[in-house]
């Protein structure tokens, strides 16, 4: 078998695959690895000692400034960022049964980018306003799409091309409001879509962060119910999972996750589709391995993050060009390596 | 049907439709307790739909189906999921799952956040596995099997949710006859030494006369007959139901009995005018149709 079991008094036990585990543990020990080198250098370079003093309060006032206003909340963000854009990207890949089933190519994150964009170029927003914006935008998406998509539940094909179709209308309307912009808003708008974490400070960390403290937990509890999903509404009934309730549920969190996480970096690509897919083919593991998608997104942003700031020397790239890169040549090398091992 | 003893599971005059479309009206049929029941029909007549509304998958628009004398909708999902278990008609196997966890996941409605694996549900998905036959699959990869093999592993699957009663969704389509007789074999089997009650929907009218030990034939959303298959398996039952001429001999295996369909040109010669040969299956598909199609 390849599963494992933790059991510990009073009969509870836990199920874990060791393959899955030690990714796991190992995404996490990478990302505090990366984490750990982006506080540490930049323009004021920081030994992990003395960012250690200054995080307990006993730094000077510059390291105070470059760790606790600079750095940490940025690497923070991005750990969030990243760890929501794929578990919401491994729920739907999972319920639509199809890898392309993802936010940023079914719509959402181009709706995050309408609601933002509406607010930057007709309102003339305040950058809070404008998180606001993106989130409501990728809401109301997530629901336009979930009702054209349903009949008698959701099908995978049927969302994935619906959603499509959105995406394709949400891009007009994004370089509709563009045109429409005079040349500050339409300069503000360029800059939030690229996707960035160029000044992510506090104010994106607090709701972020208190937004994954009610989803997460509630999306990976949903998870066992999710992988009987896999196996057709059917099955999943019959084994007892409320199939329709778990689908809304796990939906409406992915989609807040993607919005919420749209909101405080702009739209980053390629997180969400392929976190869930290298964590799977990391993994070997069936079903959405949603705690190691969540892992992966958030090394594979924080990577991303680093190689933005450094692989190019003075230039600075944004972050979400670097994602779909290395995310992007990453999955590549694991499908080629696959078929030349006969998996696929 | 009041003076009967109430059986386990049943449904109490139901109306079964998708959507707008009818499919039955006021039907009621119940499942004797131990039985292997199995629900045959021509195509379209509901078998299927019958058999979905007693798994809950559908539910009915008027009546219920009661489970141990209660609503089954009523009752919390995975409690249902301790009693009834079902084989759907597709199932979709995860993508690199190993026999052993695809079974294992039969354990799930017995499962908790907190109790995920007890030793009681290594022991009884070691046994699903085993009285199926797929044990020594346990480590191979569940779409590397063929056919047969995996039906036998989603009818463990069913098995390890160790539910007193069983239903299964046509489990023999798209098997060769070999393996046809072999998932029969396997429930008849099920049946006589576990004490399952189970519940098949078959195409095969031998088959279903072999095999059960209760028979229920349904036609246009009607019951049209129910009982052992020895008293309901009858030349005349079989032309009223599938609209076929034909012999019932007794089984040179089992005595149990044999529908041999009527030659062409004995069909021919022998049916009415209005009833010509080949259309006699249609017209009996086109009034299927009508009662389906009634409201």
């Amino acid at each position: 078998m390849t599963t494992k079991t933790l059991r510990t008094g009073g009969g509870v036990s836990v199920r874990y695959a060791p393959r899955a585990a030690f990714s796991g543990l190992g995404l996490i020990l990478l990302t505090l690895a990366v984490g750990t080198v982006l506080v540490c250098t930049g323009d004021f370079p920081m030994t992990p000692g003395e960012v250690l003093d200054t995080l307990i309060g006993r730094g000077t006032v510059v390291q105070e400034f470059a760790v606790m206003e600079l750095r940490l909340p940025r690497v923070l963000v991005a750990i969030f960022v990243g760890a929501a854009l794929a578990l919401g990207g491994a729920v739907f890949q999972s319920i639509s049964r199809n890898p392309l089933g993802s936010p940023d190519v079914i719509g959402f994150g181009q709706g995050a980018t309408v609601g933002a964009l509406a607010v930057i170029v007709l309102f003339q927003g305040s950058a809070v306003a404008t998180a606001l914006g993106a989130v409501v935008g990728g809401v109301l998406t997530g629901a336009v799409i979930y009702l054209l998509a349903w009949k008698r539940g959701v099908h995978g094909y049927r969302l994935v091309l619906v959603g499509i179709g959105a995406a394709a209308m949400l891009t007009s309307v994004i370089h509709y409001l563009i045109t429409k912009a005079n040349l500050v808003d339409a300069t503000r708008a360029t800059v939030w879509m690229t996707g960035s974490l160029d000044g992510r400070d506090w104010t994106q960390f607090w709701p972020l962060l208190a937004v994954c403290c009610v989803l997460v937990p509630l999306v990976l509890g949903h998870g066992r119910a999710l992988r009987m999903l896999e196996m057709g509404d059917d099955a999943a009934y019959a084994l007892g999972v409320k199939v329709e309730r778990t689908r809304i549920v796990l939906m409406a969190s992915a989609v807040l996750l993607v919005a919420v996480a749209t909101s405080a970096a702009g739209p980053i690509v390629f997180v969400s589709l392929s976190a869930p897919q290298l964590a799977r083919r990391l993994t070997r593991a069936p079903g959405p391995n949603l705690a190691v998608s969540a892992v992966m997104g958030s090394a594979l942003l924080l990577s991303a993050d680093w190689i933005a700031g450094n692989a190019f020397g003075d230039r600075q790239l944004p972050v979400g060009v670097v994602t779909g890169i290395l995310g992007g040549c990453y999955l590549l090398w694991l499908l080629v390596s696959e078929r030349k091992a006969g998996r696929i | 049907m009041s003076d009967r003893q109430r059986q386990r599971l049943g449904a109490e005059s139901v109306t079964l439709a998708y959507e707008q479309r009818v499919i039955a009206r006021d039907l009621s049929v119940e499942i004797p307790d131990h039985s292997f029941t199995v629900i045959v029909g021509p195509n379209a007549c509901g078998k299927s739909t019958l058999l979905r509304a007693l798994s809950r998958m559908l539910k009915p628009t008027e009546g219920r189906v009661l489970l141990d004398g209660q609503s089954i909708h009523s009752l919390p999902a995975k409690k249902v999921a301790r009693t009834l278990g079902l084989l759907p008609q597709s199932s979709i196997a995860p993508d690199g799952i190993t026999v052993a966890d695809l079974v294992a996941r039969g354990r799930y409605p017995h499962q908790g956040l907190l109790r995920q694996w007890s030793p009681e549900d290594e022991r009884i998905v070691q046994e699903s596995m085993e009285s199926t036959g797929v044990a020594e699959l346990a480590d191979r990869f569940v779409d590397e099997l063929s056919g047969g093999q995996r039906q036998r592993v989603w009818i463990a699957m069913a098995l390890a949710q160790q539910t007193p009663l069983l239903l299964l969704d046509e489990p023999t389509t798209y098997l060769d006859i070999q393996h046809q007789i072999d998932v029969l074999d396997l429930c008849a089997e099920l049946h006589e030494t576990q004490g399952r009650t189970l519940v098949a929907v078959l195409h095969d009218l031998n088959h279903a006369a072999r095999y059960a030990t209760h028979l229920i034939a349904v036609r246009g959303g009607e019951v049209v007959a129910e009982g052992p298959p020895s008293e309901v398996v009858t030349a005349e039952l079989v032309e009223r139901v599938f609209g076929l001429r034909c012999q019932v001999i007794e089984d040179p295996e089992t005595g149990t009995p044999l529908v041999v369909p009527a030659g062409r040109q004995a069909r021919a010669r022998r049916s009415l005018p209005a009833q010509g040969p080949a259309e006699g299956p249609a017209k009996e598909s086109a009034e299927g149709q009508e009662a389906v199609l009634q409201k």
